[in-house]
């Protein structure tokens, strides 16, 4: 039982990772393949936090804001570069991270940091916490996309030259997708610290950025429920399957490119397809 | 009354003086022609006007108001609505979302509150009228993959009027028409007018241009040539042999 727990709780903190990032990528359009640095930069944050007898609610909240400031940073640069290179920046934000955090002695190194302190709610309880922060980031998720801002970012990521024409402060919506996809980042590491209690550099590492724009976009990039559900797949598999985590990168990386290639719109999209042709199917049924 | 000033413009991209000294007035109602041959300036100048180009010198004022400093939304937020060239519609909406995104401007002017509004309702049947205004109300619910290019013209200018611009700056909204939709293009110009928008446009379409347009500013290499009403500065032999050429003028003669 304490393992079904710990994978549930290991699928709800991706959720909240993929989530995060589908807010800057999937919903806004901005390609971002560094976002597990600021997973990472919540993950550190709350644990030394917490290492120093700070609240668990108050590390967690501190992280989210850190890695949101941060957010806001490498947000900054995406006003000016823009789709590839903002990924080759991006890139760069993940790695260095990584520098730095392998080099710095009070982050523990390389070896990271050991013995974060237990929250205190039991393994079933910290599941419930983990699965209540999922319901309210896909609530934010689903109310972003129904309001007028989910209206202005579907705009920029279409066209931002034509957002501005439209009296769209482009600038300041994009600022804000990153401002809240990486604090939500920072919760889902604060989380993932306390859940695993023992994080290492490389438990940021690019190939984790992968996994998580994998989720995205295997998902569909932008729907709530396609990301989720693909996410859910994603991060139990390799705990199922030995052989898959050791193939990760080439796994994701093909799955990648078959969707790309076959599906543009993920499994949304593909569901979507499918709806559409058996409505026409049966239409067609129907009037012969 | 003169709803926009400008003064002195100049613009160099490298060592090309692309506009030099220029400078026009839009006035309240007026259809202001902005025409020139090809390379004349007349596209730097629009773009200097909202924004997308700095120019090295000269003010933009709007009633009083110097615009020079301000990015292109905030331009656009103060009342100039802008029409490109090339039509680029958001291809992932129906033409009457496209629309409504202008429309509901007002819900998306602060960007953290637009999250707290849902309410798109209005917006969408204010851009139904829009849509109907410019006679493509039957594709509202098209993706605009499906319409021709004279139907996203005209949702292109629907989508300029929904944010209710003091005036219109449209770049050859005629240049890819057939006669027949230019002319009925024109018309829904002309219409516009009546109701009293200000418009200035860039127009290679000299038929239309001398129809529609109440007065005219002729650029040519990034100067000033003439400026007056269309019959006289059309006939004005400068401005001729601009257009066809040197040499013209003295043939006919």
């Amino acid at each position: 039982m304490g393992y079904e727990i710990s994978l549930l709780t290991f699928m709800g903190i991706s959720i909240i990772g993929s989530l995060s990032l589908n807010l800057i990528t999937g919903f806004c359009g901005q390609v971002s393949l560094g976002h597990v640095a600021f997973v990472g930069i919540g993950a550190y944050t709350a644990s030394i936090l917490t290492k120093a007898d700070t609240p668990f609610f108050v590390a967690l909240l501190a992280g989210m804001l850190l890695a949101g400031t941060f957010g806001v940073m490498v947000g900054l640069a995406s006003l000016r570069v823009r789709h590839d290179f903002l990924a080759i920046t991006t890139m760069g934000v993940n790695f260095v991270f990584l520098g730095v955090v392998r080099e710095q002695e009070w982050l523990g190194g390389e070896l990271g940091i050991s013995s974060i302190p237990d929250p205190g709610f039991g393994k079933l309880g910290f599941l419930a916490l983990v699965l209540g922060c999922v319901i309210l980031v896909a609530l934010l998720s689903f109310q972003i996309r129904r309001s007028w801002m989910g209206y202005v970012f579907e705009a920029v990521s279409g066209d931002e030259d034509t957002a501005r024409m439209l009296g769209l402060d482009a600038s300041h919506y994009k600022l804000i997708a990153f401002a809240l996809g990486t604090a939500l980042a920072g919760l889902s590491g604060g989380l993932y610290a306390h859940h695993v209690r023992f994080i290492f550099p490389d438990s940021f590492a690019f190939v984790e950025s992968i996994t998580l724009l994998a989720m995205v976009v295997i998902g569909g990039n932008g729907s709530i429920l396609g990301v989720i559900l693909a996410s859910a797949l994603l991060s139990v598999l390799p705990q199922w399957f030995q052989f898959i985590g050791d193939y990760k990168l080439l796994l994701y990386g093909s799955l990648l490119f078959v969707v790309m290639r076959f599906s543009p719109g993920g499994l949304a999209g593909l569901a979507q397809n499918l709806f559409l042709k058996s409505k026409k199917y049966f239409a067609l049924k129907e009037n012969q | 009354m003169s709803l926009l000033d400008i003064r002195n413009i100049s613009v160099r991209f490298g060592g090309v003086h692309a506009l030099e000294e220029v400078s026009l007035n839009l006035i309240q109602g007026e259809i202001l022609g902005l025409i020139g041959p090809n390379g004349a300036g007349k596209t730097t100048m629009l773009r200097v006007i909202t924004g997308v180009v700095r120019s090295n010198k000269g003010e933009i004022d709007l009633e009083g108001e110097l615009l020079n400093n301000l990015p292109i939304h905030a331009r656009v937020r103060k009342g100039l609505g802008f029409a490109q060239q090339l039509v680029r519609p958001f291809r992932e909406m129906t033409l009457v979302e496209n629309v409504a995104l202008a429309a509901g401007a007002k819900q998306t002017l602060h960007p953290w509150r637009s999250m707290f509004r849902v309410e798109r309702r209005e917006a969408l049947r204010e851009s139904l009228k829009w849509l109907a205004m410019v006679g493509i109300e039957d594709a509202a619910d098209s993706f605009p993959n499906a319409v021709p290019l004279g139907y996203l013209k005209r949702m292109e200018v629907a989508r300029v009027l929904a944010l209710r611009p003091r005036m219109l700056l449209l770049d050859e909204p005629l240049a890819g028409l057939n006669q027949v939709e230019a002319s009925a293009f024109a018309d829904i110009l002309v219409e516009l007018n009546r109701q009293g928008q200000t418009i200035l446009l860039i127009e290679h379409n000299l038929a239309e241009v001398r129809r529609i347009c109440s007065r005219l500013v002729v650029l040519d290499n990034g100067r000033k040539l003439a400026e007056g009403i269309p019959e006289t500065v059309l006939n004005q032999p400068s401005v001729l042999e601009a257009y066809i050429g040197q040499g013209t003028v003295h043939a006919e003669n």
